[in-house]
């Protein structure tokens, strides 16, 4: 096995992409095997994939309530089905099914409604009872004697996990073989203009780079990105927590959400619980948040799974979600010629990596945002056409 | 756990509070006069500074008084309430 | 491997027995388990998670990488390092390698309880360094906590060494009493800081039995006492049972009394390991070398001097034999090239020291490399967290060596507890990774149970010299909290089963639970649901309740309402802000409904007010979002209009409330007794007045959230149940029928009453519910009204809201069906959606089902037909439906005024 090059940066190249986490590297990789745009470089202030790639909790879905998210998690989730052929790199890629659970009257509509949507977008998802959930997750808590008793569920079976490390490493791995190079520890500082404005190329900690088009993928940095040309966006900077557990047999085969008794879970092939639940709520670009918040999903936990009480907390981590206003994501070109955005995926972007960079590529590649992309436009903050996905978010902002 | 100084109440832990986003965003005196792209950049558009960042705080279990302060958010370190 | 006759701080008189692995051993007080194991000879008996290898334990603290063990008894510790195991009398434990089992239900989970303490120090380690700083605290008058993860005092501080001219061990103990008796110090032992946060903000879990503890601490001042690891070397087989820290071992004869092999070799960078070359040989044991990397150093010339043979060289291997497998010989390398074999049972390493520095570098605090000491030192951090000590530094120098060179490196192991070695470690490299991070997610090396304690600053060194850069050019991969792990249900504390959240009652609910009433969870809020009786179905229950209300009168609790006084003379033209209908000209002694917006002019929430005064209104919100209403108030009060001389009051648990409705409403109002004239001329609807209900004092209000003719008593909370129980009473003749919020929700339904929330998502405005009557352009600004104007809320296909009428009167249409042309009955996906089912019901009323949703141009569409499709269990339902008016029952509100 070889994984990418260290590739030292040329003057110029036809785009670059600031950015080296799974979106950044999959928009390099789907530039170069879809459009055969290859002379292309993916510059990472760290080392790669070591923001929200390296932190998140690797749940893969596409059963988001709308029409236009349904579409591009859907795409995203159909490249996950044959990303590791594709790739030539084993992701541990696990389509072993996510429930999200319902509490109340008011989810349990809410459900049905995202159940009906997605099956009438073909996209797969069941509504379950209380007992099939039993079945199909024996050790969730679905007793009616607890303070928000299990009133359901929704099920995605295509969904599931992977090794979040590894979807770094093979789209960097795969670009690089088609000639994409990649460049780690180079921070952008700047940008260079033309004097009609338009990016002609970023300024890094190791030298300037001269580029057709730049891109934008580095989740929650943008807006300190964005501010260095004097582009204002509605992107808020969160930590968003998560945690392992130490090592245990295995007891949980699938995914489990739920919003009103918040956390989410599911067990790595290793044997570690991973956890997650809501943002901290002030920005914050520390990469870490309050301890009351693990505890906090830590009784969640237990009220859904009393089997976990003895299993114990090993590792609490946080990434930098960029939260948008609907949380939905922000794809396309920005009023700044030569400038392509694609943030605000907040506190789901691992779900859409492959779709994510499809996407970006294409547009890129086509000077115009794809079919999938163009709902997603910043324009939508002007025109009031937002796409509310909080419900589905499944994360409490 | 942010300790988060109440001008009324003095320091108190951060789970008393609601975050309310960046502070000094005025509702605009006369939002007829502004356009669409305007009025959506009150509405939405926000500063997100790795660093000095003017934001509001609301003791919602407490005084139930808002105020403003200004934090780093690159260290969370307090500058001024 | 034995317990020696004397010395050590354990209680040769106080035995005590434990089970492991199933056999029936002795130890002593003071004992840990894995000191108990070495004396009776069973330091080896544990096996690596991944290889199975042989391993034993390795040292004496957390940096354990080896001897993990299940506790069963007296308490269940799901995974614990042997070595900060406490031994108490009746101790069960197995080994346990790697990956714990869950137990089930049959095992307790003892209670645990959250403390919180303010502080202006606290101090992490009770070793010399802290204990000083402790003193030092306690003496200026700080309030001081200090903390330390054993459960005796003093750390590393040797027997033999000496504080401030006196016997290190008698130093310790009256520092210890000095700092027990005062009266602003808290000592606890067995409890482990876990994390320090922001502010001087630490969780620290304290262990004793019975009752596990989560200290939240504030301090104005955190003091890191946290003392240093010692580092391992990789060399051929360090792996291997009998493989020991130089520093453990001293710990094990100096602390426990227990000789850990017979025949030693000690391979050390540092002075460290020829203090433990004089104490196995004082113990009796036999020091076979000293092979010590350094070519020249004046301990080297001592020990000669003192009998010691020592070699300047390198272990290059260690040799295992028996069985149990154990280290029976290793061989050196001399500095000139010589192979030299030494029988032995016992390696003692020092591979130098590491400062203990993660919960520094986890609240931002960095490293930098001191090339004396070869390891990583604490650099900067907050100004109020202080390293002290041996985590600070205070360290022998050393001489780098992190691994023995050879040709085979694949049993040089870094990360025992992941079966990781040099030679993995060189294969992630030789692939092209290159950062300490990506090594770690390659070989997973410091993930695992001890969190890389004895292995990540190693790691990061064999990275550095096999890429060719210098020591330190890479550090070890973040720190991050918990110190230690530490139990789920330690965490959620006392937020479990009925207590994870509040429960809201009002109070009349032990009426409602009397009546059999079943329960529906709005919010933290128990409200009924419907009461069942007879065990009749809930289908059935709503039925004759909603027929109930429409012929006769029914009665349901409505405390839960959100309630919020607002007052001031700018009241009115507060609320004219807020609302998008106009308030200022309602008089004093009516009600009128109102529609709140988002900014973004979505319907945020609804509510009636009621002008109580010229500037006094009493406004209700919906159950679930009272809180909102009010935080939004006072936002826009505070942050934008602070001029305005309004207050706002949250009366929601102040004031419970029954609404009477049905035909027959008035008769119970009279019969119940009160003085307000309720008659059809002298009550108009939308009015309230005060007065006396059932002898107390009460406010009437005739709103209708049913359609007919209705009475909403108000009193205060201290007086629901009474007033409960006296209209009951007064209607019982009536067969006054009490309902729950699924009958309500019906009776609003068959009116087109909008449930914000239900038939509302946030994405929806007035107009698209066809309430534009509702938002007053005319009045001034309001909240929502600029947003209005964006082009797409003004879109032309919106979604907008209409009645459903199901072709087949007896089918229900399920709530979050979506509705699709009536072509696309049975088209395959994707199918294009026109929206969404957001109510549907079974009407007592119209005797027949029907259903409100959002379509797509509803409105265009009246008198078409439709198709609702579901999905439930495998079955596809595709309904048929009319569109109609979202009015069903009483359009012109004829039935208001009974």
């Amino acid at each position: 096995m070889r994984y990418w090059r260290a590739a030292e940066p040329r003057r110029s190249y036809d785009v670059v992409v600031v950015g080296g986490g799974g979106h950044g590297l999959a928009t390099a990789y789907y530039l170069a095997r879809n459009h055969g745009v290859t002379d292309v470089c993916v510059v990472e202030k760290g080392w790669l994939g070591g923001g929200n790639t390296a932190r998140n909790t690797t749940i893969i879905r596409s059963n988001y309530l709308w029409d236009e998210s349904a579409a591009i998690y859907e795409h995203s989730l159909k490249l996950w089905e044959t990303l590791e052929d594709d790739l030539g790199f084993d992701l541990s890629f696990s389509q072993r099914g996510v429930l999200n659970l319902a509490h109340d009257l008011q989810d349990v509509r809410a459900s049905r409604r995202r159940v009906n949507a997605n099956a009438l977008n073909g996209v797969d998802a069941e509504w379950l009872t209380p007992a099939e959930v039993a079945r199909f997750c024996p050790i969730v808590n679905v007793s009616p004697d607890v303070r928000y008793p299990v009133l359901g569920a929704t099920l995605q079976r295509r969904g599931g996990i992977a090794r979040h490390d590894r979807v770094a490493w093979g789209f960097a791995t795969a670009a690089d073989r088609l000639g994409v190079d990649i460049v780690e520890h180079a921070e952008v500082t700047g940008f260079a203009r033309a004097p009609g404005g338009r990016v002609t190329g970023v300024h890094t900690t190791r030298g300037t780079i001269a580029a057709g088009s730049v891109a934008l993928v580095a989740a929650g940095h943008t807006s300190v990105l964005a501010a260095m040309v004097g582009l204002r966006l509605p992107l808020q900077s969160h930590p968003l927590q998560a945690l392992v557990s130490v090592l245990v047999a295995p007891v949980l085969g699938c995914v489990v959400m739920s919003n009103a008794v918040h956390v989410y879970v599911s067990q790595a092939d290793k044997g570690e619980l991973v956890m997650g639940a809501g943002i901290d709520a002030h920005n914050s670009y520390t990469q870490r948040g309050s301890f009351h918040v693990i505890e906090q999903q830590m009784a969640a936990a237990l009220e859904l799974f009393p089997v976990f009480a003895h299993a114990k907390l090993l590792r609490t981590w946080g990434g930098i979600v960029d939260v948008c206003p609907d949380a939905s994501p922000i794809i396309g070109p920005t009023p700044i010629e030569g400038l392509y955005l694609n943030c605000g995926w907040g506190t789901g972007g691992f779900k859409a990596t492959p779709g994510s960079g499809w996407v970006l590529a294409e547009t890129i590649a086509k000077g115009a945002p794809s079919a999938l992309a163009a709902p997603f436009a910043l324009e939508r903050f002007t025109s009031g056409a937002l796409i509310d996905e909080h419900g589905a978010a499944a994360v409490a902002h | 756990m942010l300790l988060l100084p109440c001008p009324w109440c003095g320091p108190r832990d951060e789970v008393e509070f609601a975050y309310g986003g960046q502070a000094g965003i005025a509702y605009p005196a006369d939002p007829d006069a502004l356009d669409d792209a305007a009025w959506g950049d009150y509405l939405f558009m926000r500063d997100n500074p790795k660093g000095r960042f003017a934001e509001r705080w609301y003791h919602l279990h407490g005084c139930r008084r808002w105020f403003d302060l200004e934090r780093d958010t690159a260290t969370n370190d307090l500058l001024g309430a | 491997m034995r317990r020696l006759a004397s010395g050590g701080a354990v209680d040769r008189g106080a035995p005590l027995r434990f089970r492991f692995d199933g056999r029936e051993l002795q130890g002593l007080a003071g004992d840990t388990l894995a000191s108990a194991l070495l004396a009776a000879g069973l330091g080896g008996g544990f096996r690596s998670p991944l290889l199975g290898r042989p391993r034993g334990v390795m040292t004496a603290g957390p940096e354990e990488p080896c001897a993990f063990v299940e506790v069963q008894a007296p308490w269940f510790d799901l995974i614990a390092p042997a070595t900060m195991v406490p031994l108490v009398d009746g101790l069960t434990a197995t080994a346990r390698a790697g990956v714990g089992r869950l137990p089930g239900p049959a095992t307790p989970t003892p209670p645990s309880r959250q403390r919180h303490a303010h502080v202006e120090t606290l101090v992490v380690g009770a070793g010399v360094a802290g204990l000083r700083a402790a003193l030092q605290a306690a003496r200026r008058g700080d309030r001081v906590l200090l903390v330390d993860e054993r459960t005796f005092m003093g750390g590393t501080a040797r027997s033999s060494d000496t504080v401030d001219g006196r016997p290190a061990w008698a130093w310790v103990e009256d520092a210890a009493a000095e700092l027990r008796a005062a009266p602003d110090v808290t000592v606890l032992q067995d409890a482990a800081a876990l994390g320090v946060y922001d502010a001087g903000y630490v969780v620290v879990h304290q262990r004793a039995a019975p009752v596990q503890t989560l200290w939240h601490v504030r301090a104005g001042r955190v003091v890191l006492a946290t003392g240093a690891h010692e580092r391992p070397v990789a060399f051929a087989g360090n792996d291997r049972p009998g493989v020991m820290l130089s520093g453990a071992v001293l710990t094990y004869l100096d602390r426990f009394g227990v000789l850990p092999g017979e025949r030693a070799l000690v391979f050390t960078t540092n002075d460290a390991g020829y203090q433990a070359a004089r104490a196995l040989r004082a113990a009796g044991a036999e020091v076979a070398a000293i092979v010590d990397v350094r070519r020249e150093a004046a301990a080297q010339e001592q020990a000669r001097a003192d009998g010691y043979g020592v070699v300047a060289g390198l272990l290059v291997a260690v040799e295992a034999a028996g069985d149990p497998v154990r280290v029976a010989a290793g061989v050196a390398l001399t500095a000139t090239g010589e192979e030299l074999r030494f029988e032995a049972d016992l390696v003692a390493v020092s591979g130098g020291w590491n400062p203990v520095t993660q919960l520094h570098r986890a609240i931002g605090g960095g490293l930098r490399y001191a090339a004396d000491r070869s390891c990583f030192v604490p650099d900067g951090g907050p100004a109020w967290l202080e390293v002290v000590g041996a985590a600070a530094g205070e360290v022998p120098a050393a001489a780098p060596c992190w691994y023995v060179a050879a040709d085979d490196l694949s049993g040089h192991f870094v990360d025992l507890q992941r079966d990781q070695t040099v030679a993995d470690i060189a294969a992630a490299l030789s692939s092209g990774l290159r950062s300490v991070e990506h090594v770690k997610r390659a070989t997973y090396i410091g993930t695992a149970v001890d969190q890389g304690r004895a292995s990540g600053a190693l790691a990061a060194e064999v990275v550095n010299q096999l890429l060719g850069t210098d020591p330190g050019a890479q550090g070890p991969t973040n720190a991050r909290p918990p110190w230690t792990p530490v139990a789920f249900h330690v965490l959620a504390g006392p937020y479990r089963g009925q207590a994870y959240d509040a429960v809201r009652v009002t109070p009349m609910h032990d009426a409602h639970v009397a009546r059999g009433a079943v329960f529906d969870n709005v919010g933290q809020w128990k409200r009924p649901w419907y009461f069942p009786r007879d065990g009749e179905s809930m289908h059935a229950a709503v039925l004759r309740e909603c027929a109930a209300v429409r012929s006769g009168v029914g009665m349901i609790d409505a405390s839960t309402l959100g309630k919020i006084e607002v007052v001031g003379p700018d009241a009115p033209a507060f609320l004219d802000r807020m609302y998008s209908n106009q308030m200022s000209t309602l008089q004093v002694g009516r009600i009128r409904y109102g529609l709140m917006l988002g900014v973004d002019g979505m319907v945020f929430d609804d509510g009636v007010a009621m002008r109580l005064a010229d500037d006094r209104y009493l406004v209700t919100t919906t159950t679930g979002g009272a809180a909102r209403v009010l935080d939004r108030f006072e936002e826009w009060l505070q942050t934008e209009w602070p001029h305005l001389r309004v207050h706002c009051t949250s009366v929601t648990e102040q004031w419970a409330a029954v609404a009477v409705a049905g035909p027959r409403s008035r008769e119970v109002l009279q019969a119940a007794g009160t003085d307000v004239d309720v008659a059809r001329e002298a009550f108009p609807f939308m009015a309230w007045r005060d007065g006396r209900v059932a002898g107390v004092p009460a406010r009437l209000a005739r709103v209708s959230f049913s359609g007919e003719l209705a009475f909403e008593v108000h009193v205060a909370g201290w007086h629901g149940l009474h007033v409960w129980e006296a209209l009951q009473a007064a209607g019982s003749p009536l067969r006054i029928t009490p309902y729950g919020t699924e009958t309500m929700d019906v009776l609003r339904a068959e009116k087109g009453f909008v449930m914000v929330g239900q038939d509302t998502d946030g994405t929806v405005t007035p107009h698209d519910l066809g309430m534009s009557w509702i938002v007053n352009l005319r009045k001034g600004d309001f909240v929502g009204r600029r947003s209005l104007l964006r082009p797409d809320l003004r879109r032309p296909d919106r979604r907008q809201l209409v009645g459903l009428l199901p072709e087949d009167p007896g089918v229900l249409l399920q709530e979050g069906a979506q509705v699709v042309a009536a072509e696309h009955a049975a088209a395959a996906p994707p199918v294009p959606m026109l929206g969404h089912v957001t109510s549907s019901y079974h009407s007592a009323a119209l005797g027949r089902t029907f259903a409100l949703a959002l379509v797509e141009r509803g409105r265009e569409r009246l008198g078409a037909v439709v198709c609702a499709r579901s999905f439930d269990g495998g079955a596809h339902h595709a309904v048929p439906a009319t569109v109609t008016e979202p009015v069903f029952y009483d359009p012109q509100g004829a039935r208001r005024d009974g």
